[in-house]
């Protein structure tokens, strides 16, 4: 169908043209999506095919010193002239099992029990007395062990460099080139190899204090380490799912399902409010301040503006005091005769509190929404308006025909971004309520609860450790998922244009 | 029904002076009541007025001096000198990332890029047990040091804006200089940098703003140790159930002087946040 062809059928057809080709489109993507993964799959087991292919080849191909190499690393380097490179690879080699020897192995051989000695009272065999010995911390086994299995990994992608470059080396000299010295290669990295030189810094600092702890607290939902396997009096193991058939099973009272469902719904509740009220009402205050002949337009974004630019922490802190039962917030309304006792915002009913700080967070998101909004209104064409306007569109119509799509066509994954920001919005729950009215209904959990939240508490106060790591993955597995169906809308909405 | 033009437009302008003015009053009022009680003299913690009855400089001069318990001098001063480590780390960790991302082509580049992306999904703080134990083994915990060390350690990830900055650049300019001979390195840092100062100004007001407002992991960090709060903790214990009574009006005194300079800062520079996330976020 071609474009004109679509644009004289009515919203309705068009609406179900539009449909249509997406339904039919989906079981396509559904078989991509399989192809992708199994192509990716593929070229991985192909590549460490050719990688094992290519590591036996070059040994057989090898001269006496290559060949070396595969057990000392960097001879093949030193006996060709790279000595300095030959010696850091050899330095490399010895750290490493260095490390395995007096530290790795100690903890890596216990990994698949996490430990086996708990802490007790027993006799020393050195004093004879009765002691209280140390046992198997499962805490540190777990952390070193993934740390070593980490650095192995670095250690083997260096091992198989080394004697990949052995190799060449060895070709490069049987073709009569001279071997590239020390001092050529350090110019390099600040030339062609700059890039390593560059990511070396942040790489390593990510890994250690991003990627480790993330491993560590992946695998953190698979053990029974809580308040009952506390490390280092307590051993805790391996579990598998358990943790998460945990949250997932359906049992009376306050148990973990129960307040996962109540929390989740709360939280994809509160992530739509909290988005949709501040974009729409955002995006009204823009049009408004950017109105024609409307004058001060800077004083307005200023004053608007300023709850941006205080910190968070600063002003949910003060809305916290202010919605005290002795908080201004109170005075005002008693001062106005419309109340007469104070009311209890954060801590007397559940409805009361989502409702606060549903608002609370508008006052806090508007400004944000006419900060980023503001630029992209000005955009539209103005003659859109003007047309409208000689139709006889009211300004309401106005929005709703011409601004809206506009928005929502250029701003969808902004939005999105918003709405996963907002069901991670930790700071506004957490100094706002506290999680708070709370109750005996649900586990360690208030009734304004979002999952980070309940995440938080769960670490910091009931020391359900695996709980917490399990709540974090499914989180991340819902906002990972969102933001993929985003990127892959951005794609089909920019194809979009391109009727057949 | 109203028939003309004009009356019609002045009409729909007085509806929307009104509707700014009333909300722009709700907007700004909270942040009125912070400054003016924190010049209150009169009354401990809340008052059951609206408006304060007479103004001093008590409440902040009380904040510098009387510091035996509560000591928000050293507060400020923890998180001034974290800021600034942090600040100087984080700005060359990002611009270094997103340099290489942006300007430099190599092998891992592509799923370099993704696992960025990927590790920015999860949850900031589920690794936050993880890292205070590393720490801990360390010995580090409850120490300045520590925040460093964490506020600048992902700093890395944090490339898009500026990658997306050094995006706009010609890559026609790197060109001409590698043929006149220049490395890569020079290129950084003699022709990249200096056309980058806006971005690199940036780079540097965020990262020294994030210790004075994050909140969370400085909290765990430092737990009881309240030597070596940094404010946004600090501030926080003051309107806890046991200070609140004599610590309020300080805790509003000592909000004014961290917000302030901050509020100017992100005035200042406004401009580059809504470019970042429209970049990042909005196709145009």
């Amino acid at each position: 169908m071609k474009y004109i062809d679509l644009m004289q059928l009515n919203p309705f057809q068009r609406f179900w043209f539009k449909l249509s080709t997406a339904l039919k489109a989906f079981p396509g993507k559904v078989k991509n999506f399989f192809v992708v993964i199994g192509k990716f799959l593929a070229n991985f087991f192909i590549g460490i095919g050719k990688a094992v292919a290519g590591y036996v080849t070059r040994f057989i191909k090898g001269d006496w010193a290559t060949k070396l190499s595969y057990i000392i690393m960097g001879a093949g380097n030193v006996a060709k002239g790279q000595v300095v490179k030959g010696l850091l690879f050899f330095v490399i080699q010895l750290a490493y099992i260095a490390y395995i020897v007096f530290f790795g192995w100690g903890y890596l051989k216990k990994f698949p029990t996490l430990g086996d000695v708990e802490q007790g009272m027993q006799i020393n065999p050195a004093t004879g007395g009765y002691e209280l010995m140390a046992g198997d911390n499962s805490m540190l086994i777990l952390l070193y062990g993934v740390l070593t299995i980490v650095l192995t990994a670095i250690f083997l992608a260096l091992y198989f460099a080394s004697t990949k470059s052995a190799y060449t080396l060895q070709q490069k000299v049987a073709a009569g080139e001279k071997p590239v010295t020390f001092v050529e290669e350090i110019k390099d990295l600040f030339d062609k190899k700059f890039h390593i030189t560059l990511l070396a810094f942040p790489t390593l600092t990510i890994s250690a204090f991003t990627i480790l702890p993330l491993i560590f607290m992946i695998l953190i939902a698979f053990t029974n380490y809580n308040k009952a396997h506390l490390a280092p009096g307590k051993l805790f193991t391996w579990v598998g799912f358990d943790t998460f058939s945990e949250i997932f099973a359906m049992t009376e009272g306050a148990s973990k399902g129960a307040t996962f469902v109540e929390l989740t719904k709360w939280t994809l509740i509160w992530a739509v409010f909290a988005t949709v009220l501040n974009y729409l009402f955002g995006m009204i205050l823009a049009l408004m301040i950017n109105k024609k002949g409307i004058k001060l337009k800077a004083l307005w974004r200023t004053l608007f503006v300023i709850t941006v630019a205080v910190p968070q922490f600063v002003t949910l802190l003060l809305m916290n005091q202010m919605l005290q039962e002795d908080g201004a917030v109170n005075v005002l309304l008693m001062g106005l005769g419309i109340i007469d006792k104070g009311i209890l915002f954060l801590n007397s009913t559940p409805l009361v509190a989502r409702i606060t700080v549903i608002v609370i967070n508008c006052w806090i998101g508007i400004p944000y929404t006419i900060l980023i909004t503001s630029g992209i209104l000005m955009n539209i064409p103005a003659d859109l308006y003007e047309s409208a306007t000689i139709d006889g569109a009211g300004p309401v119509r106005s929005f709703f025909s011409i601004t809206l799509p506009y928005m929502l066509f250029v701003t969808t994954p902004y939005l999105i971004t918003n709405f996963i920001g907002n069901v991670n919005n930790f700071n506004v729950i957490y100094l706002l309520t506290n999680g708070g009215p709370s109750t005996e209904n649900l586990y360690q959990a208030g009734y304004t609860d979002l999952l980070v939240t309940w995440l938080f508490k769960l670490t910091m106060n009931s020391q359900d450790y695996n709980l917490a790591a399990a709540v974090g993955i499914l989180v991340f597995i819902v906002c990972a998922t969102l933001s993929l169906v985003t990127f892959n809308l951005t794609k089909s909405a920019k194809s979009e244009e391109e009727f057949s | 029904m109203i028939k003309s033009y004009k009356l019609r437009r002045t009409f729909s302008n007085i509806l929307v002076y009104t509707v700014l003015l009333v909300l722009g009053l709700i907007w700004i009022s909270p942040l009125v009541y912070l400054v003016l009680h924190s010049f209150r003299d009169e009354g401990l913690s809340t008052v059951s007025y609206l408006i304060p009855k007479t103004y001093s400089f008590k409440n902040y001069i009380e904040l510098f001096t009387d510091t035996a318990t509560l000591n928000f001098p050293r507060w400020f001063m923890n998180t001034f000198v974290v800021a600034i480590f942090s600040c100087i780390i984080s700005t060359l960790a990002v611009l270094m990332v997103s340099y290489s991302f942006s300007r430099l082509r190599f092998k891992a580049r592509k799923p370099l890029i993704n696992i960025g992306m990927i590790l920015g999904m999860f949850p900031g703080f589920m690794t936050m047990i993880a890292i205070y134990y590393l720490l801990k083994a360390m010995g580090l915990t409850q120490t300045l040091v520590a925040l460093v060390i964490c506020y600048s350690a992902g700093a890395g990830l944090g490339y898009q804006i500026s990658k997306g900055f050094f995006d706009t650049i010609p890559r026609a300019l790197d060109e001409a200089a590698t043929i006149d001979g220049a490395t890569r390195n020079q290129i950084f840092w003699k022709i990249i940098l200096p056309m980058s100062k806006p971005i690199v100004v940036y780079t540097v007001l965020t990262s020294f703003i994030g210790p004075w407002t994050d909140f969370i992991l400085a909290k765990i960090i430092m737990g009881d140790m309240r030597d070596n709060y940094t404010v946004a903790i600090g501030l926080q214990t003051m309107v806890s159930l046991e200070f609140k009574a004599t610590y309020f009006k300080r805790f509003l005194a000592g909000s004014v002087i961290v917000a302030v300079p901050i509020s100017i800062l992100f005035l200042f520079m406004q401009r580059y946040y809504v470019e970042g996330v429209t970049a990042g976020g909005v196709k145009g």
